[in-house]
């Protein structure tokens, strides 16, 4: 990944800062400039929001043959996860079993490194998944 | 939706495509050369009567480090004078080229119309063309967090496996079906048939998907000439009329669409390309449909309306997709079996519906077609075109 890319989200990847809808109320992750829902009316009126990190899995899939920069992981498992706040987010599940994964299953973010910059050997950070009950 | 008034009647006159596979010998110029002098020889036209080209192609400048694709190839088929634009939808970029083909001729602005795709995948490893159809996804909020084009299909998969209860029986006969089909087809990448117990039994590249529900990297072009419909006749052979277009857009990543099971951009496309032609998913006698994974195809035979959601994997399963069934579905062996040249597919998906209406799809034809439906998905859903056609009279 470029590495001004990795600057630009740094804040959001950290500390999983998405964006609450002022007009309705609605939390969204990645952060959103406009809301979908409210369209033009949410102009200006996206707050900064602080996910709490905990959610359920939606559905998920165990990744045998993974991107090479992810090769040392393999086999590993993503997850699409609904947080508490109702936003959506894709990441790695971590220290879980593929046979004792299902939809429903609470999960919270932990901040693991994500990957490395192949050239400079910049690591880089962001969330991935747990199992709450482990 | 807009009600269009005023259009002018569009019709096929020109169909033409090269061999799907890994083509070492063949550059991305040649592939588009290749399929576009076809059509111009299949409607009986020299090559000075074309107004303007569309080129569909997903990713020539990560796969071959060119970009401006468009006259590149114009200039190698010997019209550089002729205006020409490159179409780029991800995986859609054939189809939203035939759909800019259509518009041009539709309003008026243009005559004869080229429409091409071409894609040249095999000059980078299979890992490297596999992390470029990735790049379709959101690289900000996907790929960056280990998920993989593939993972990213599978996760619909798993989803509609758990919400609708079909099984990797049903992925599995998808990919035997489209390889039966496929076996008819001599530009298919795969002509030969396989089993439900071999495809079930490849390695696993994405639980539930393995290697063999996933359609291959590959080369090739396809191309079609357009005209409008009431000069059609004047042309060699029977022509085609593509009697509507519909396209639809979703969210990018897929964790944002609330049903992960439906891909809303599919939905959205038909139902504006019913409504425009005036028919229905029952008028349909057959259908070339984005079959990427074998899920997809299973999702697309709902989300268009052949079969009620939840139900396309057991009509699959019960040969109603079958050549000749209930509906023909990828009656040319689909991305699965024929190929995906990627930004080639909508072309290669026109280029079949043309065969099977005008009676000359071979072993593979369909009894006595009305309507064709071709449908054709970028990236992981959000995009989708849908162009519905018959035969002109
Ligand atoms: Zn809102």
């Amino acid at each position: 990944m470029p590495i001004p890319r990795f600057w630009r989200e740094i804040k959001q990847r950290y500390k999983g800062i998405g964006s609450r809808c002022e007009n309705c109320g609605k939390i969204y992750f990645p952060p959103r400039k406009i809301c979908p829902e409210c369209r033009r009316e949410s102009f200006q009126k996206m707050e900064e929001y602080e996910l709490e990190g905990k959610g359920e899995v939606v559905t998920y899939t165990k990744i045998n043959e993974p991107h090479p920069e992810f090769e040392m992981l393999s086999p590993y498992i993503m997850a699409i996860v609904e947080t508490e706040e109702g936003a959506r987010l894709t990441g790695h599940l971590v220290d879980a079993d593929i046979e004792d994964v299902e939809p429903g299953m609470k999960v919270e973010a932990t901040m693991r490194k994500l990957g490395e910059e192949s050239r400079d050997g910049l690591i880089y950070y962001g969330y991935k998944f747990w199992p709450l009950d482990r | 939706m807009t009600e269009v008034h005023n259009l002018r009647d569009v019709a096929i006159i020109g169909i033409g495509e090269t061999q799907i596979g890994e083509l070492w010998d063949k550059s991305l110029r040649e592939l588009g050369i290749e399929a576009g002098l076809k059509a111009l020889k299949y409607a009986g036209l020299h090559g000075d009567e074309v107004e303007k080209l569309y080129v569909g192609n997903m990713s020539a400048g990560k796969l071959i480090n060119q970009e401006h694709v468009a006259p590149l190839i114009a200039d190698y088929a010997g019209i550089s004078e002729v205006p020409s634009t490159r179409i780029e939808s991800g995986s859609a970029s054939g189809g939203m080229a035939l759909a800019e083909g259509y518009k041009a001729v539709a309003s008026g602005m243009e005559d004869i119309v080229v429409v091409g795709g071409a894609e040249k995948m095999t000059d980078v490893g299979e890992q490297e063309a596999k992390d470029i159809l990735s790049s379709t996804a959101d690289q900000e909020w996907e790929t960056v967090f280990g998920a993989t084009f593939d993972s990213l299909y599978a996760m619909m998969a798993r989803y509609h496996m758990d919400n609708h209860g079909t099984t990797k029986d049903q992925l599995a006969q998808v990919a035997v079906k489209n390889h039966a089909n496929a076996a008819k087809n001599p530009n298919a990448q795969y002509p030969r048939e396989t089993s439900k117990k071999f495809v079930k039994n490849a390695p696993m590249v994405a639980d539930p998907l393995g290697m063999f529900d996933c359609a291959p990297i590959s080369d090739g072009g396809a191309a079609v000439v357009l005209c409008p419909a009431e000069r059609a006749d004047s042309f060699d052979g029977d022509p085609v009329e593509i009697v509507s277009l519909g396209q639809g857009g979703d969210h990018m990543a897929v964790h944002e669409r609330r049903d992960i099971g439906t891909m809303k951009a599919t939905e959205r496309a038909a139902k504006k390309a019913y409504k425009r032609a005036s028919v229905k998913p029952q008028d349909i006698d057959f259908a070339e449909v984005h079959d990427n994974y074998t899920i997809t195809e299973i999702m697309a035979i709902e989300d268009l309306g052949f079969f009620e959601k939840g139900e396309g994997g057991r009509a699959t399963e019960e040969g109603k997709t079958e050549l000749n069934s209930d509906i023909s579905i990828n009656t040319s062996g689909g991305l699965k079996a024929k190929g995906r040249p990627v930004g080639a597919v909508g072309l290669n998906q026109a280029v079949e519906a043309v065969l099977q209406l005008r009676g000359e799809a071979g072993e593979r034809q369909v009894d006595q077609p009305g309507y064709g439906l071709i449908h054709n998905i970028g990236g992981t859903g959000a995009s989708a075109i849908v162009h519905i056609l018959r035969r002109w009279s």
